[in-house]
């Protein structure tokens, strides 16, 4: 495991909403995230709960005049991105912060070649002067590094399969070999088989690369097998994380994660998927007090009603429960 | 591609017959004697029947008509009623009028409606923005005859920037092809700023902000390039337009185009040369059409597999990319 003294990405209560026409929507609300180097961190949570929108203000590419970041901060290494200017912004985005993102069917242009998409990253990002042949050169290798033969490079995205866009979407996102890599659900719009090869090659080019990755996902099994800690986000907040073994194998959780995981601890191959709890999540539109989970929890008390809990964190484990603000985490038993 | 285009112009063969046919029976079939028309209301009814002859309008219908399509496909279009002289000839003489107005007045749409659309939609809700939404909604509401004639009173009775008539020189077709652009114009600023929205909101731009590329680059390679392809659509369509908008704005403008011609000829009932305007016509736009389908395969790699065989490289397995690495 990483040692949690190196800090790659830290944000702190992180606001984020959309204006739209019907209202306001309260996507991110106090968001604490810490991204340690070398590290994957997996963002589990069910649909809706702001997993994409925190990747989008990572970058800040939530978007334009309705998504806005109303407070809070986001760091990346010494430098503050929740408020840099654009042209900063554009320096870092593809080079050191990549994103792959969740749908790869659109995500290419339809009328732009492979080879040219993908040297489009390096010309951006490469110092000036750099030959032509050079940067052909680099997309051959790229593309050959995600297993996709490099005298394809002159056809165009709806020439490729859906298996081969993504590897297309993995290679723009590590063209640059950047330090932060942002996997939106890499995989779930894959078959099974493409998934489990997608993944291999994500996890081999990160200890090739030595890249941090933010990897949101649905899947356990994906969690269990890639990631070294893991961050459970409910409504737009993290209400648990901590490392793998401490999120499947330790007795004390959110309430939430327990409702998730369904019979973990004890995970087998049948209880790879997300458990479906009973009830909605918190209207976005609306501000909540008190803990946002209240209304669907088993173990409700008044405190939750009114008042937001406060992390607790017992070794690293970190969870965000009345449950626990009474008692150290560790004792619960 | 070869085979494409010589498919589509034999295809335009039906598409002629059938227009020609319908324009002369409706010129042929309904009432009014292009010979009466000709020789004036108290002409003598001997010279008369002798016109009538001469034009073979005593003949059947339908053996008209198929003298007459038989002819045009060898290439003779008959002789016109009014001036005795062979129809094509005519035709080519005023064919470069027309071709100049309305080709000008597609540029000129394109020209300004293109760029102005577009930093329509890159400067969504700025000024420029709403100054070019109220221009294109003016620009369709004004009919091309009014502004065709407030254009020569403004600048050529009041100024006298432009000479009023005549096709000497380049400077009497500005009036003509500006009136006649300024609604085309209007479709392709708005055309262009929707296609462009459309594909701003698209992910692959997003894609393209994540890679860092700068904004100019993003818009005139990743939006723009996608969104041409309905901005080529309105021209070519626009084209169809022009060719109805030359005809009133010749006669404004007084120009010896087809448009001036098909009026005097529709006066008289001069059979020949209304069908055989409406022939080059629809040929006109046919061809257009045609150019424009071409340019789209240029544009859309998706749809060149259409047209083109492409030639078939075999299917490569996917390298295993764990092995690469
Ligand atoms: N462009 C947008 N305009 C308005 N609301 C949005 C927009 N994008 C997201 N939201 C809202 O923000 C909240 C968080 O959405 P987000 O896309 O981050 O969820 P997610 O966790 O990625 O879900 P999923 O697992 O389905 O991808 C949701 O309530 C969603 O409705
Ligand atoms: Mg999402």
């Amino acid at each position: 495991m990483m040692p949690m003294e190196n800090p790659l990405l830290i944000i702190k209560d992180l606001h984020v909403s959309y204006k739209t026409d019907d209202g306001v929507i309260y996507a991110i609300n106090g968001l604490d995230l810490v991204l340690n180097k070398g590290e994957t961190l997996g963002l589990v949570g069910e649909t809706g709960a702001g997993k994409t929108t925190t990747a989008l203000s990572i970058l800040k590419l939530l978007p334009e005049r309705i998504g806005s970041i109303d407070s809070g901060t986001i760091q990346f290494h010494d430098e503050r991105l929740d408020n840099a200017p654009e042209a900063k912004m554009r320096l870092i985005r593809g080079s050191q912060i990549s994103m792959i993102f969740q749908d790869p069917m659109t995500c290419l242009n339809p009328v732009l070649t492979i080879g040219d998409q993908i040297a489009e990253v390096l010309e951006s990002h490469c110092p000036p002067g750099t030959k032509a042949a050079e940067i052909q050169r680099k997309v051959d290798e790229i593309m050959t590094m995600v297993g996709l033969p490099p005298d394809r490079k002159e056809e165009y995205p709806h020439q490729f399969s859906g298996g081969m866009k993504q590897r297309v979407d993995i290679a723009i996102a590590l063209a640059c070999e950047p330090e932060l890599l942002l996997a939106d659900e890499p995989t779930t719009a894959l078959d099974v088989t493409i998934q489990a090869q997608v993944l291999d090659l994500m996890r081999g080019l990160k200890d090739k690369l030595g890249t941090s990755m933010l990897l949101i996902t649905h899947d356990l099994g994906v969690v269990a097998e890639t990631c070294d800690r893991v961050a459970i986000i409910y409504a737009g907040e993290i209400i648990e994380t901590g490392e793998v073994d401490d999120i499947f194998y330790l007795e004390d959780h959110h309430p939430y994660t327990k409702g998730l995981f369904g019979s973990i601890p004890s995970m087998n191959e049948k209880m790879k998927r997300l458990n479906p709890i009973a009830g909605l999540m918190p209207d976005p539109s609306i501000k909540y007090v008190g803990c946002p989970f209240a209304d669907r929890c088993p173990h409700k008390m008044a405190i939750c009603e009114t008042q937001k809990p406060q992390p607790v964190v017992t070794n690293g484990h970190m969870i965000k429960c009345h449950l626990f603000s009474s008692k150290p985490a560790g004792d619960n038993k | 591609m070869f085979k494409f285009i010589l498919k589509r112009l034999l295809l335009m063969i039906p598409v002629i017959i059938g227009i020609s046919f319908v324009i002369f029976a409706i010129v042929s079939l309904t009432p009014g004697d292009p010979a009466q028309l000709i020789l004036g209301a108290d002409a003598d009814p001997v010279l008369l029947q002798a016109k009538r002859e001469e034009f073979g309008l005593n003949d059947n219908f339908f053996m008209r008509y198929i003298k007459y399509i038989t002819g045009v496909f060898r290439g003779d279009f008959g002789k016109s009623y009014r001036t005795g002289l062979p129809v094509l000839g005519e035709l080519l003489l005023r064919l470069p009028h027309t071709t100049i107005i309305a080709l000008g007045g597609i540029g000129l749409s394109v020209v300004v409606g293109v760029p102005l659309g577009m930093i329509s939609a890159i400067k969504q809700y700025s000024f420029i923005d709403y100054f070019a939404r109220t221009l294109a909604l003016l620009l369709t509401a004004i009919p091309v005859f009014w502004l065709g004639l407030l254009m020569l009173l403004f600048f050529v009775l009041k100024l006298r920037w432009f000479p009023a008539t005549g096709t000497g020189s380049w400077r009497n077709y500005v009036l003509p092809v500006v009136a006649l652009a300024a609604s085309a114009t209007a479709t392709q600023t708005r055309t262009t700023r929707s296609a462009m929205l459309e594909a701003i909101r698209q992910d692959y731009v997003r894609t393209a902000r994540a890679k860092g590329i700068s904004e100019p680059k993003i818009m005139f390679k990743h939006v723009l390039k996608n969104s041409i392809l309905p901005v080529i659509t309105i021209a070519g369509m626009n084209v169809g337009v022009q060719m109805g908008g030359t005809v009133v704005i010749e006669n404004v403008f007084n120009i010896p185009g087809m448009g001036n011609m098909l009026i005097n000829s529709v006066r008289v009932k001069d059979i020949p040369m209304i069908v055989s305007t409406i022939i080059m016509v629809a040929f006109f736009i046919g061809v257009m059409n045609l150019i424009v389908d071409i340019i789209y395969t240029f544009v859309d790699p998706r749809l060149k597999t259409q047209y083109v065989t492409v030639k078939k490289k075999k299917d490569q397995p996917l390298i295993p990319a764990q092995e690469k690495i």
